[in-house]
């Protein structure tokens, strides 16, 4: 076969979704950091994990090295890359969209934004109706990137991925 | 092997661990179900974070180590957690002081780690700060509403307070590694922290309505010397038992 490109690694991962929020690929988490091919031909998945607790994150890695050797490719290391840190930051307006589709509210802040610790009330609309007469049924939902909130106008309970 | 660096590794870890094994006991068991998820998704993340912090630790050891060997197979005596993390969760307002005193601590020392000489630690921190921070502000919502709702969520806990204050300061004071952190500009000036500690506290106790105690014995020495209190035996034999029971065996 071939030899590996970048682009067709970046190629065949596009398959892989992160089983805890199938609406987006690896690489629209922002999971996916880079691909680097070695002299010998070693495809390097430089790989940064989302939350220190995710039990997804030791899923995603076996489904990336599934998705590669099934296409044919076997030489693969997964390097973790710490820094800088996973953040919602990453998130393009197509990802965001996305997650809306599938019924989850995207950050409404970005980390930058200082009062993200501090500030009790932010307005988070609801995905199916849009309306901002919603409210908070959980900081942590079902998953550790979530909280659970609860919409006042078409009672719709939805999740929202936190700002991290 | 830099003995000093795998020791304040320990301690990053041993607290991260302990306290997210002792959260994960509400599983099942909590005042409410949106409470049993809180907890034990801190108590997750907690333990992502050990395994951080063993990770490096295993790397620096060398050999055989691994994060599992480091949180399967030491004795209590070579823990290097706090007191505080490993008291036991008893009701719901002493788990939640406890968290509430702990994650300011820990949110401060985490801030101030990100910014570590040592890159690696910088990497992890900067990740667990925004956990941390989630949920400090979570244990804080709790102790307002505790502090400020009903007479009786309200003796619960100040007595809860009273109960653990002792065992609050040992986070906070030096021990030999931790002015070796300082000075090689890994970890922060620990005095430095406890004023910014002490003062978030004092503001969110006074908003809870909560008398902060005169504190009593608080010279401890768990982190420093692996002196104990007597739960944390308990807690490693349920923790290990499976690797101490069938070594080597593979989930």
């Amino acid at each position: 076969m071939s030899l590996p490109t970048k682009k067709k690694i970046f190629e065949v991962l596009e398959s892989v979704r992160d089983p805890e929020i199938p609406a987006l690929t690896v690489r629209e988490m922002g999971m996916l950091r880079d691909i680097e091919i070695d002299e010998d031909g070693k495809i390097i998945i430089h790989f940064t994990p989302s939350y220190s607790g995710c039990p997804a994150t030791d899923l995603i890695k076996v489904d990336i090295m599934a998705a590669l050797q099934e296409a044919g490719y076997k030489n693969i290391e997964i390097r973790d890359v710490l820094s800088p840190p996973w953040t919602t930051d990453v998130f393009t307006p197509e990802t965001r969209a996305k997650l809306k589709a599938s019924g989850i509210t995207p950050p409404v802040e970005t980390t930058s934004d200082k009062r993200l610790l501090l500030s009790p009330g932010k307005t988070v609309p609801c995905p199916y109706c849009d309306s901002n007469k919603t409210e908070l049924l959980s900081s942590f939902g079902t998953t550790a990137c979530k909280s659970l909130y609860r919409c006042l106008e078409c009672l719709q309970p939805f999740d929202y991925f936190k700002c991290h | 092997m830099n003995n000093n660096l795998y020791q304040y590794l320990l301690q990053l870890g041993d607290n991260a661990l302990i306290l997210g094994q002792r959260l994960c006991e509400w599983t099942g068991v909590a005042p409410e179900l949106e409470i049993d998820l809180a907890l034990s998704n801190i108590g997750l993340d907690l333990l992502g974070q050990a395994n951080q912090w063993y990770e490096y630790a295993a790397e620096l050891k060398g050999g055989d180590a691994t994060p599992d060997t480091i949180a399967f197979l030491r004795d209590a005596h070579e823990y290097r957690n706090v007191q505080l993390v490993e008291l036991p969760n008893g009701n719901f307002a002493d788990t939640i002081l406890r968290a509430v005193i702990f994650d300011t601590f820990n949110l401060l020392l985490h801030e101030a780690l990100t910014q570590s000489s040592d890159q690696r630690i910088g990497a992890i921190a900067a990740r667990a700060v925004k956990e941390i921070g989630y949920h400090a502000r979570y244990c804080k919502n709790w102790t307002l509403r505790l502090g400020g709702g009903t007479e009786e969520s309200h003796q619960k806990a100040q007595k809860a307070l009273n109960d653990i204050w002792d065992y609050a300061f040992e986070a906070l004071t030096p021990g030999p590694v931790d002015h070796w952190a300082k000075e090689a500009g890994i970890g922060p000036d620990l005095e430095q922290v406890k004023s910014k500690w002490e003062a978030t506290l004092q503001q969110v106790f006074h908003q809870a309505s909560l008398q902060i105690p005169k504190p009593g014995f608080v010279d401890r020495k768990a982190k420093s010397e692996g002196i104990h209190t007597e739960h944390l035996g308990y807690i490693l034999a349920e923790m290990q038992f499976l690797q101490r029971a069938y070594p080597n065996l593979q989930w």
